[in-house]
């Protein structure tokens, strides 16, 4: 190094930045671009979620109505109770089937041939019967008579009402026949064709006619579902907190279970399901489909959360709370059970039901343990095999008929509307119990 | 080489005489008022700033001393709640004026921080950063050149001139500060603001700062914000006594020390109270 | 009466436990409780914790053992002629069994001698339930008489209280590590059993799959091939898609969150990103299966592309739309870390605020990001639902975007979804690919971790 670098006044002269305009346009140009490039990434992730939604419930809504269509049955004693006994066992176990088609029959004159017979015979639900089966076992005295009824119509009809049905199309390249068009006008002319609110997609379990499907048998599986995993998870979660935030010593043991829990959080959640499958099946031979194993693996999945939760919620109550009870000659469990534990439970609870939320709609560790199975009755208890509401629209979301599209995405709509409820409650308790120390 | 260094600054420092107060100010406040949300921090101060001179804010902590200094190049306008109200020139020209703006200004009016805050970069990064950022410089050679004699001016060059392609992180506190220093001036600022530059290195650190701030004197003009009033002495020409929010006092570093017109003055650096 | 039921009887008899214990503390005390050594609820829980406390633990051993003992039992009593000669028979005809039991359909139709079997079962499992009513009822009803019979003046009833929660805390914060041992030993086991069929060079590197079909009908023990590259593939392509969507959408929202928002944006942004990470996977399946892919094949129609209905783009997209959220919220607190000085010192330089971002925030949060992006495609590599429902079923090894492919996770489901014939290596192939997707994942996690850890002890 020479002298001349080493003195206090460098050979080069001052150089002040040129600040022009030029330079100081491009540079402001550069700032307004990568400003929006953030707004509209933001805006990009909200639009597909407006869209995401607006498709959903698009499809949707109109699983919410169902297809009635007004015929003149006549309960005619030939198919319900040809002997006339009036004996009950003999109206249970009657043709109604044969009954609704001989009814469609007679509704429609004009038809003749074999092949329209059976067209028109798709007309109504193939269960159509079973509610006949139920009115009459409920009031006998209707054999005989005859009557102007509703009966729910089948899914093609169902969705040519909605008009899923594009009549421009070729015949051949739709599910409903120009036959079956020109006698569906003819019944909409008559106004024998209504709307109705879908009831039956509440209160009906699953089958494999769409107009039939219902979600009450998936919401129960969750719900027993849930409850075995806010059973085991709930408590243990919160203990093993208890434990890891007030008592642990800092030591290697503890940071294993840390690191442990940390990467537990982020497997992924089929591998529980391996596990259920390995473990709760073939090994403990616990019964398959049932929410038993199916609370107990998701509660194994939402243990991290709650207990990650629940520590922070924990180190959140300041110290000097500890210090005052230890101080006025409390044990320490005391301390936590008397003073901590209360102070963090909305915390806790707030994780909870995030955690429950997570739960609610996890599918993939639920299809290894067999809860994907048809099931037709609403499950009666923990060890009933059973599906859950995300597997249902797994199930439908398979299926090929048209009508069970806009049940799925019904589905799905309950299940958001399930999760959306449970988020502002988790929102709500922190607004609440929200404290500043 | 330092020792060389030091006679050559010896030899300068008894020079060192405030500015006669005719020359016109490089920097000028007029009744600046800051406000934090409802909260009034600086109350109408007057303060100008002469060129090539250092000038010594000093003041009890929460004296608005360091909210003055921010006002100078807008710093400021990144605090949210943060009102400024009053008139600050440069050269005459109003820095508030919304055809000014602030990252033109603070161009010209650098900064250096209480906490040495190199970027997580290469000691050679770190320095180019201004450069490049506003243009000065043209090809690699020119920014080779401004890096060199940047650092050489903030007395680094010699110490880091073998590893300037490692990261500023991991040169010592006295070290980074220096290449804050550095950085600040690659831009060839007319105007250095130091935000109590020295409160977290050590002596020895102190003194090399210290002395660097009166070498930097004849090209720049330098505002420093301090804690230590020896400190003051020891480098300014002009200081400024602040209380409160108010501006007691200013005037020559001399007659501040020794002969203050203001009790509160009298009061703050005899130690009755800071 | 089921082991519900049991458990309810379990709990009453706890909570008589704890008045009595109560009242015998009481009572010691000649109904002056300053001179006992702890208040008398604790009495009362020693005594409902001595009586419950073995009593549950007894009753899930016996849950747990019983059926391997009654399995047992049911089996070696089988008439030798029909005693199933490996193992695979042996567990069919046990399922079969226990399918029978519980008035299931059976595979087959079943012979008189599964009939007598099943008939054994049933008789077996029901005098083990009853046994177990009893032990258990017996236990509880002892330990209570023993914890009451400990009750003294002088008994420590806190500490002991106090030392049996303490145990109780240990032993749950133990289930997190049982958990993943758990997780390890199945998959291993499993995976064992699979490499004994295939090699394990074949399956890592093999580059045919096809679970179903055999290659050879003569081969002893095969059937199919089970070389699942074209699934680690297909798994990285759908992977990168999701990330080349996530990664600049979720970095660029969480810089626009952390630096330019307002408030109030920030306070509408923010839940919606929230929003968008609760919806269940399914719902994105759904979506990209009935939405994004036909929308994807049209635009490919539009210009001329043959593009897959079930195309590894449309389920690379959607997966990433679920990973923004993601992504964006851990940059957003890796931003948030970076010390306020680096930004001011920046713009005491005079840069602007994208200057400042992109030359110090970004390469100060770098590691903070890599973690992030590392934790998201372990995400993406583990996510199971979009692709099951709109990625391809069968193997295909390619780059194309646009045509089917399969992926880890949808084989997993695959193999296991339906009829399942147990331990045949085409079930137990879905254990081999679980093992490698658990330590892939883990991997990535460990790192992401180590590194996101590391990076805030710099700023903390």
């Amino acid at each position: 190094m020479t002298d001349a670098t080493m003195n206090s006044k460098p050979g080069t002269e001052i150089r002040r930045p040129t600040l022009t305009g030029e330079r100081l346009k491009k540079r402001y140009a550069a700032e307004r671009r990568f400003r929006l490039y953030g707004l509209g990434s933001i805006l990009t992730a909200g639009l597909i979620l407006v869209f995401l939604v607006g498709s959903i419930t698009g499809t949707g809504y109109t699983a919410f109505l169902q297809t009635y269509i007004k015929l003149n049955i006549s309960f005619d004693p030939e198919f319900l109770d040809p002997a006339g006994t009036g004996d009950v066992a003999q109206l249970a176990s009657a043709d109604y089937g044969g009954m609704v088609k001989k009814n469609l029959r007679d509704n429609f004159p004009e038809v003749t041939s074999r092949r329209d017979k059976r067209k028109l015979y798709n007309f109504v639900s193939p269960n159509a019967g079973f509610d006949l089966r139920t009115m009459v076992i409920d009031d006998p005295s209707l054999v005989g008579q005859s009557l102007d009824l509703w009966i729910k119509a089948s899914d093609d009809i169902d969705m040519l009402t909605k008009g899923y049905v594009d009549r421009t199309l070729e015949e051949s390249n739709r599910r409903v026949s120009d036959t079956e068009l020109v006698w569906y006008d003819k019944l909409d002319s008559n106004d024998r064709i209504e709307s109705r609110f879908n009831t039956d997609f509440f209160v009906k379990a699953d089958s494999r006619e769409p107009e039939e499907a219902g979600i009450l048998g998936a919401v129960t599986g969750s719900l027993l579902t849930l409850v075995i995993t806010l059973l085991l998870s709930f408590p243990i979660g919160v203990m093993a907190a208890i434990y890891l935030e007030e008592f642990a010593p800092k030591n290697k043991w503890t940071d294993l279970i840390e690191v442990n829990i940390n990467n537990l959080a982020a497997v992924p959640s089929i591998v529980f399901g391996l596990l259920g499958l390995a473990m709760f099946l073939n090994f403990f031979g616990f019964p398959r489909s049932a929410p038993l194993v199916g609370g107990m693996v998701l509660a194994l999945m939402t243990l991290p959360t709650i207990i990650i939760a629940s520590r922070s919620a924990l180190k959140a109550v300041p110290p000097s709370i500890r210090e005052a009870a230890l101080g006025l000659g409390a044990s320490p469990l005391q301390v936590v059970t008397h003073h901590v534990l209360p102070l963090a439970m909305p915390g806790i609870l707030t994780g909870t039901i995030i955690g429950m939320a997570q739960a609610l709609g996890e599918t993939a560790p639920l299809l290894m343990i067999g809860m994907i199975a048809f099931i037709v009755d609403v499950p009666g208890g923990f060890t009933d095999p059973a599906t859950v509401l995300p597997v249902q629209i797994y199930l439908w979301a398979d299926s090929p008929e048209r009508a069970f599209v806009e049940r799925t995405s019904a589905a799905i709509m309950v299940l958001l509307a399930f999760l959306i409820f449970m988020n502002i409650l988790a929102v709500m308790l922190r607004k609440k119990f929200e404290r500043r120390w | 080489m330092s020792e060389k260094k030091k006679m050559a600054k010896s030899d300068a420092s008894p020079a060192s005489k405030a500015t006669p107060p005719n020359a016109t100010p490089k920097m000028k406040g007029d009744k600046v008022k800051v406000f934090y949300g409802e909260k009034q921090a600086l109350m109408d101060v007057d303060l100008d700033i002469q060129p090539n001179e250092v000038t010594a804010l000093i003041g009890p902590s929460g004296c608005g001393k360091s909210t003055f200094l921010r006002c100078l190049n807008r710093m400021n306008d990144v605090i949210d709640i943060c009102r400024v109200e009053g008139k600050i020139t440069l050269d005459d020209e109003d820095i508030y004026d919304s055809t000014l703006d602030p990252v033109q200004l603070r161009a010209r009016v650098g900064m250096v921080f209480q906490k040495p805050n190199p970027f997580p970069k290469s000691i050679y990064d770190n320095v180019a950063y201004g450069p490049r950022i506003h243009g000065t410089a043209q090809s690699k050679a020119d920014i080779d050149e401004i890096v060199e004699t940047s650092l050489t001016k903030a007395g680094l060059f010699g110490e880091v001139k073998d590893r300037l392609l490692e990261p500023g992180t991991g040169l010592s506190g006295g070290q980074q500060q220096r290449l804050c220093i550095a950085r600040a001036i690659a831009v060839n600022p007319e105007v250095i603001l130091m935000d109590e530059p020295c409160s977290a290195l050590d002596p020895i650190a102190t003194a090399k700062i210290e002395e660097l701030i009166d070498e930097l004197r004849e090209n720049y003009t330098i505002v420093i914000v301090t804690h230590s009033m020896q400190q003051a002495a020891r480098v300014s020409q002009r200081t400024a006594f602040f209380h409160l929010g108010e501006l007691v006092e200013v005037g020559d570093t001399e007659q501040i020390f020794t002969n203050p017109n203001d009790s509160r003055t009298q009061g703050y650096i005899t130690g009755r109270f800071g | 009466m089921n082991s519900f039921f049991l458990i309810l009887v379990v709990i009453g008899l706890s909570v008589a436990g704890y008045a009595v214990g109560r009242a015998r503390s009481v009572f010691a005390a000649a109904g002056d409780v300053r001179i006992l050594h702890s208040l008398p609820s604790y009495y009362g829980m020693f005594v409902a914790l001595g009586c419950g406390l073995p009593a549950i633990l007894l009753l899930a051993i016996w849950l747990i053992i019983q059926p391997q003992i009654v399995d047992h039992m049911v089996m070696s009593g089988l008439d030798p002629s029909i005693m199933p000669q490996n193992a695979d028979a042996y567990s069919l005809m046990l399922t079969d069994i226990r399918n029978l039991s519980s008035g299931n359909a059976t595979s087959r139709e079943a012979s008189p001698a599964i009939v007598a079997a099943t008939e054994r079962y049933l008789a077996l499992q029901s005098i083990g339930f009853w046994s177990m009513v009893v032990g258990v009822v017996c236990i509880a009803m002892l330990g209570l008489a023993w914890a009451r019979s400990q009750i003294s003046r002088n008994f420590r009833a806190r500490n002991a209280v106090e030392k049996i929660i303490r145990a109780l805390l240990i032993v749950c914060s133990m289930i997190a590590i049982l958990t993943t041992v758990g997780i390890v030993l199945s998959l291993i086991f499993e995976s064992i059993r699979f490499f004994a069929r295939v090699p394990f060079f074949d399956f890592l590197f093999g580059i045919h799959w096809s679970p179903q079909t055999a290659i050879r009908a003569e081969q002893v023990g095969a059937s199919g091939s089970f070389g699942a590259v074209p699934l680690f593939a297909g798994t990285m392509l759908i992977t990168l898609i999701a990330m080349l969507v996530a990664g600049p959408i979720g970095l660029l929202s969480a810089i626009y969150m952390a630096e330019y928002a307002n408030p109030k944006f920030r306070g509408i942004a923010k839940p919606m990103l929230e929003v968008l990470a609760g919806i269940p996977t399914v719902v994105y399946g759904f979506f990209a299966a009935l939405t994004v892919a036909p929308m994807i094949r049209g635009w490919g129609e539009g210009v001329g592309l043959d593009v897959s209905s079930e195309s590894a783009l449309a389920a690379g997209l959607v997966m990433g739309i679920m990973i923004i959220p993601f992504v964006s919220s851990l940059s957003d607190d890796v931003i948030n870390s970076v010390p306020q000085s680096l930004r001011d010192g920046s713009y005491g330089l005079g840069a602007t605020k994208s200057e400042t971002i992109r030359h110090v925030i970004i390469p100060a949060a770098l590691p903070g990001i890599v973690g992030a992006f590392l934790l998201a495609v372990s995400r993406a590599i583990g996510e199971t639902m979009i692709v099951v429902m709109a990625a391809g079923l069968a193997s295909n090894l390619t780059a194309n975007p646009f045509e089917a492919v399969t992926t880890v996770t949808v084989q997993i489901v695959t193999l296991l979804v339906g009829d399942q014939e147990f331990d045949s290596a085409k079930t137990l192939a879905a254990f081999a690919l679980g093992l490698v997707l658990f330590f892939v994942t883990l991997g990535l996690n460990v790192v992401a971790l180590r590194v996101v850890r590391k990076y805030r002890e710099k700023y903390d």
